[in-house]
């Protein structure tokens, strides 16, 4: 077992990892760039290293700092959390290479699920169902129109590179093919300084369902079931929550033996999130994979009762798992507490936090990184707290979390509770009516809470 | 109060184990705030040390780590700032008895990055600079080793060592002051 893990991230997620490794004894090296040195994963570290100032590309994603970082206090592992270097392939190589163990894929896992397109190939190689489409990328615009004729009218132009809702498009018909395609590839360039795309079929309601998975390096698989996180806001996830409300017992097995199959694909190692669009014909289709710990991974952790960090540090160290499969055995709901303005369009409102007071009770976890007094810095994401509710059924679930919304004080910034209680108390929400669609077409009226 | 006074003061809170000393007299308000108390860093351990903006007071804000400090400046004549008090990484932060003397105008050379710090190009060679040599920008001053890779950091400007706070070996990360010059 490892002696020493430096973790390369910041906020919640570093605490998150730093709380399991001080339980398995295993002691802590946290990163920390100019602007987060009154963050909270610095005091709960057992040493902590300023890597430098407060743009991320020279510190949190500056490869050489971190990894000198990990050579002075001679950690043997390094854990990179969720986004920053956690799927960069060529940062799993560094480590390897400099005899530091990378808790996470590797680098071919990485480079072979980060290119879309290419994992498209290797899944319908497997047998898992996906998306009508291309068979990788759609180089010119004739080939593209070629395509969605076959296909069937409206589809999606995707960047092969993308990620974060960015470099796609929703095309409704061929007239307006050309322009959007442009368009899509100008924002890929842009955003991931490649303008590769591919396509797809446009699914109808759907709802984004994916299956959390753990493989070992035996290249043994299980999967720990379905976490829906329909609701999201450009492509950005809100809430999530398990099971899904659209789930069946049949549905959750396929899905299952599906995302098992990606995995030993690639003989995946550690833990990784299949994610599918379902349609509402319950016809599920592969969309991407991520080679990482995800945010909502609390939320499984909740209804099956383990440790996922934990998990994947045994795994890195070389733990065999049982091979069982997990189903759930309660129902959890996690909502994302951005600092943002949900009353004016989501705008971002960093600045300090001078009154925190934080809800508790049975059935409630929250995982945050913020504290009285605390100030936010805007160079980096605005999730400052998970806020998540467990309980027998979903009802008391919403009910739970509605409660502990209600008993969030935070002031000092603008944050998304309101959204969230507004949400709680949505008929469609509450109905298990939401798919990827419902944010576009509902806004919520604030008036009584200004 | 006299710069004496204060240095004394510091004397106490770093080697007390004291984390925090607030001392309030009618024209001094001092906070004194002693990190290596609250949380293990590697590298050498040094009191931060912040001063409350009063009149008559010029402040240095002198600290291992970059801290948020508002430093007006005061109208009176040949203001007097308290000295950080150097440490070594092997014993306790002893500080070192300086004569009251301008501060205000050294340069702290900061570690433009993380790793082993070395005061010698080699081991049986001398260092490269002692306190009190005269240094001219570009000069190497030391040797930071990353990823088995020797970087030879220069000085930024032209002056004298005036104090090397940090022991030869030791790990160093970004930011944190390696020399202090007082520029000619």
């Amino acid at each position: 077992m490892f002696k020493k893990i430096l973790i390369a991230n910041r906020g919640e997620i570093a605490l998150r990892v730093i709380r399991t490794c001080k339980e398995m004894g295993i002691k802590t090296v946290a990163v920390y760039s100019t602007a987060d040195k009154d963050s909270l994963h610095v005091r709960f570290a057992d040493e902590a290293i300023c890597i430098g100032p407060a743009p991320s590309n020279e510190s949190y994603l500056d490869i050489p700092r971190i990894i000198s970082a990990a050579e002075i206090t001679n950690a043997d592992a390094v854990h990179p959390g969720y986004g920053f270097l956690s799927e960069n392939s060529k940062f799993s190589r560094i480590c390897t290479e400099n005899g530091i163990k990378f808790i996470g894929a590797t680098p071919e896992q990485i480079d072979g699920m980060g290119n879309k397109a290419q994992a498209k190939s290797t899944m319908e190689a497997a047998g898992v169902p996906c998306v009508p489409g291309s068979k990788g990328l759609v180089k010119t615009t004739a080939e593209a129109k070629k395509i969605a004729k076959k296909i069937g009218y409206p589809v999606m132009i995707k960047a092969s590179a993308g990620g974060g809702g960015k470099g796609m498009r929703f095309i409704p018909s061929e007239d307006e093919l050309e322009e959007l395609m442009d368009s899509a590839k100008r924002e890929s360039a842009a955003c991931f300084g490649n303008d590769d795309m591919y396509m797809e079929k446009f699914i109808e309601e759907p709802r984004h369902i994916e299956i959390q998975i753990i493989g070992d390096q035996t290249g043994n698989a299980c999967h720990l079931s379905e976490r829906d996180c329909s609701t999201q806001r450009r492509h950005q996830k809100l809430v999530e929550e398990v099971p899904s409300p659209f789930m069946t017992k049949k549905l959750r097995d396929e899905m299952g033996q599906a995302a098992i199959k990606a995995a030993k694909a690639v003989k995946y190692e550690g833990a990784g999130t299949v994610e599918f669009l379902v349609d509402k014909h319950r016809k599920f289709y592969f969309m991407e994979m991520n080679t990482r710990i995800q945010v909502e991974h609390c939320v499984t952790e909740e209804v099956v009762g383990f440790d996922l960090i934990r998990e994947q540090i045994k795994v890195a160290a070389g733990y065999k798992i049982s091979g069982k499969n997990y189903t759930p055995q309660l129902h959890a709901i996690e909502c994302r507490i951005n600092a943002e303005d949900p009353m004016n369009g989501f705008r971002p409102s960093p600045g300090k936090i001078n009154e925190l007071h934080t809800p508790g009770g049975h059935g409630i976890r929250l995982d945050t990184h913020v504290y009285s007094g605390y100030a936010i810095p805007p160079n980096y994401d605005s999730m400052i707290a998970k806020l998540i509710s467990v309980a027998q059924t979903r009802d008391e679930a919403i009910a739970k979390m509605k409660r502990a919304l209600d008993e969030f004080i935070i002031e000092g910034i603008k944050t998304t509770i309101p959204f969230h209680i507004k949400l709680m108390e949505n008929e469609t929400f509450i109905n298990g009516g939401v798919t990827t669609k419902f944010l576009e077409e509902v806004e919520f009226d604030y008036s009584d809470m200004k | 109060m006299k710069a004496t006074e204060i240095q004394d003061l510091i004397k106490f809170v770093s080697k007390s184990g004291v984390s925090e000393v607030n001392l309030e007299t009618k024209d001094v308000k001092l906070t004194i705030k002693n990190d290596a108390v609250k949380r293990k860093k590697t590298g050498p351990i040094e009191p931060q040390i912040l001063q409350m903006p009063v009149p008559q007071v010029v402040q240095q804000p002198v600290s291992a780590a970059p801290i948020a400090v508002p430093a007006p400046v005061a109208a009176a004549p040949a203001p007097v700032v308290p000295e950080p008090v150097p440490a070594s990484n092997s014993s306790n932060a002893e500080p070192a008895s300086e004569p009251a003397e301008d501060t205000s105008k050294y340069v702290e050379i900061k570690s433009p990055m993380i790793g082993t710090f070395y005061r010698r190009p080699s081991p049986d060679k001398p260092n490269f600079v002692e306190v009190g040599t005269e240094v001219k920008k570009g000069d190497v001053i030391c040797i930071i080793e990353a990823m088995k890779l020797f970087n030879e950091i220069e000085a930024e400007i032209t002056g004298k060592v005036v104090k090397t706070p940090v022991d030869d070996s030791t790990p160093v990360e970004y930011d944190q002051p390696l020399f202090v010059i007082d520029p000619s």
